[in-house]
């Protein structure tokens, strides 16, 4: 195999080699045309992130998530899987969790858009930004902004009586840890902090005085 | 992914018209589907319209007694529509049963619909794939095919149709309403509406180029006890082996559709006219013509004990 031959300072040089040219590149697409802008036109695209109104020109195939994180420089907001199934980019758009990797940010012109950095910040952290840092519920904590995206709207969404997969009967929805754990399932935790997210959302839910919890 | 021009569609009719005229455009709703194909080149659409913002977002009772469901309904909304829940609770049910709390806040009823087959070999661009690319040969036969159809296949494809809404639907006799470039509706039965592999996998519904869903339409609520059972590999968000649809009558009758085991949601009269007779006579019934490969072939019996399942749960209830 010729990786066989690959020696550790080969490896290394070869990386120095990619680093340096990677300024060059940047700095000739800043002033040469873009490599797309002969086949397809930049949109405008005006969304409301974390409050502040932010005017873009985007590439339509411009993922929700690469806006935030490439163009508005909000990397709270993970890429895993790119494709829906990690959870690791979720963010609540118009009051809804979503994956933002699987929608285009043309698509949400005019929406209004919150990250894991507009939902608290290091001096004052929503709740339950503090119950996943008093519980532990992360390890590496890559795929933490999403969790913390999700639970915050799975709470939301169980107080709106939305059903799911393991509510007994589909009129009276209440939290259980039964009903959390499913309704995270769309996000995925490889450091497995999965008890510690159960329990911060639980304290969470205790704060708020809601009432109907079942065993 | 492959560059393409956006539109967002002003009006129902501008979109049919606009789907029509251009070569290669898309219809766009909750998009997540068409992006993560679009991501892997499986779609490659020069244009996209987006039908988010028509007004086809609303459930409204029919004169009928049932409900129209606009086509850019989201699933968590369908799911949790007050109605939806207490008359047609399979329908929840299933829907709650299918992808992630994200998914399910932008996936519409349109879009569901028209979702393609999880089989690996549709997704994997450097196998071949009649779907993907008609006449290149199928992957799955020979291949991994543990997840795939054993109903409704042929010698070209063995895809299974991945959705469990639609499921639930095909149970009770829903109707896809649709709008074409000219302006004509239609209503195609959803029996009628996906299309059995043959010779042309790549072809999945009745759809005419450009032609877009506006609605599903529920008939009026048929009563009963009702259930969706899904077995899959994982507790939560994943596809299923075999799912079985059901509305349990009190005098004995029921009647059944089945996902995971088609190459389109499945349901055959023989199977509901089985329901006296009990479980293993519905699943025999429902698996009349199986043709079933190594990896597979447990659904047969998956399918007689998901059966069996809800029958002991029926008989522990009344």
């Amino acid at each position: 195999m010729s990786s066989d031959s690959l020696t550790r300072r080969s490896l290394l040089q070869g990386s120095a080699v990619i680093a340096t040219a990677a300024p060059t590149l940047s700095a000739a697409s800043a002033t040469a045309p873009s490599p797309n802008s002969g086949a397809k036109a930049m949109m405008p695209v005006e969304l409301t992130v974390n409050g502040r109104e932010v005017h873009l020109q985007l590439d339509p195939r411009t993922s929700l998530l690469d806006a935030l994180r490439e163009h508005l420089h909000l990397t709270g907001t993970k890429k895993g899987c790119d494709h829906g199934q990690c959870g690791a980019c979720t963010v609540i758009v118009e009051g809804r969790r979503i994956n933002s990797c699987l929608t285009l940010a043309v698509m949400h012109d005019g929406e209004t858009v919150t990250t894991i950095e507009g939902l608290g910040t290091p001096e004052a952290l929503h709740p339950m930004q503090k119950a996943f840092i008093v519980h532990d519920g992360y390890q590496c904590g890559y795929c933490t902004p999403g969790q913390i995206c999700s639970a915050v709207s799975v709470l939301e969404e169980i107080a709106a009586g939305i059903p799911s997969h393991v509510t007994q009967d589909l009129d009276d929805v209440a939290l259980s840890d039964a009903e959390l754990r499913e309704r995270m399932s769309g996000n995925i935790c490889r450091c497995a902090a999965y008890p510690n997210i159960i329990a911060a959302m639980r304290d969470v839910y205790g704060q708020s005085g809601a009432k109907g919890e079942k065993a | 992914m492959k560059s393409f021009t956006y539109e967002r569609a002003t009006s129902v009719q501008a979109a049919a018209k606009a789907a029509a005229s251009v070569q290669g455009a898309r219809f766009i709703a909750g998009g997540t589907n068409l992006l993560d194909l679009m991501k892997l080149q499986i779609e490659t659409p020069t244009h996209l319209i987006d039908v988010n913002h028509l007004g086809l977002d609303r459930i409204e009772e029919t004169p009928e007694g049932g409900l129209r469901i606009g086509a850019l309904v989201r699933n968590t909304d369908l799911a949790a529509d007050k109605r939806v829940r207490r008359d047609y609770a399979v329908l929840s049910r299933a829907l709650v049963a299918g992808a992630s709390g994200q998914l399910r806040n932008k996936a519409t009823t349109g879009g569901n619909l028209l979702q393609r087959t999880r089989c690996p070999y549709f997704y994997d661009t450097r196998m071949p794939c009649n779907k993907r690319q008609p006449g290149s040969g199928c992957g799955a036969m020979q291949g991994m095919s543990r997840s795939l159809a054993i109903l409704g296949v042929s010698d070209a494809c063995i895809a299974q149709h991945p959705s469990d809404m639609a499921v639930a639907m095909r149970l009770l006799d829903s109707a896809v309403d649709t709008i074409d470039a000219n302006g004509a509706t239609r209503s195609i039965p959803i029996a009628d509406f996906h299309l059995l592999p043959g010779d042309t996998p790549q072809r999945e519904t009745l759809l005419k180029p450009g032609e877009m869903i506006t609605a599903v339409t529920l008939p009026k609520p048929i009563g009963g006890a009702h259930v969706y059972r899904k077995v899959r590999d994982r507790a939560s968000y994943a596809f299923a082996l075999v799912s079985v649809a059901a509305v349990f009558g009190k005098d004995g009758t029921a009647r059944f559709a089945f996902g995971g085991i088609g190459a389109k949601p499945w349901r055959v009269a023989a199977a509901d006219a089985a329901a006296k007779q009990g479980p293993k006579a519905v699943a025999e019934a429902a698996l009349t013509g199986a043709r079933t490969t190594h990896h597979n072939d447990f659904k047969k019996l998956l399918v007689e004990r998901t059966l069996a399942s809800l029958y002991r749960q029926q008989e522990a209830r009344a």
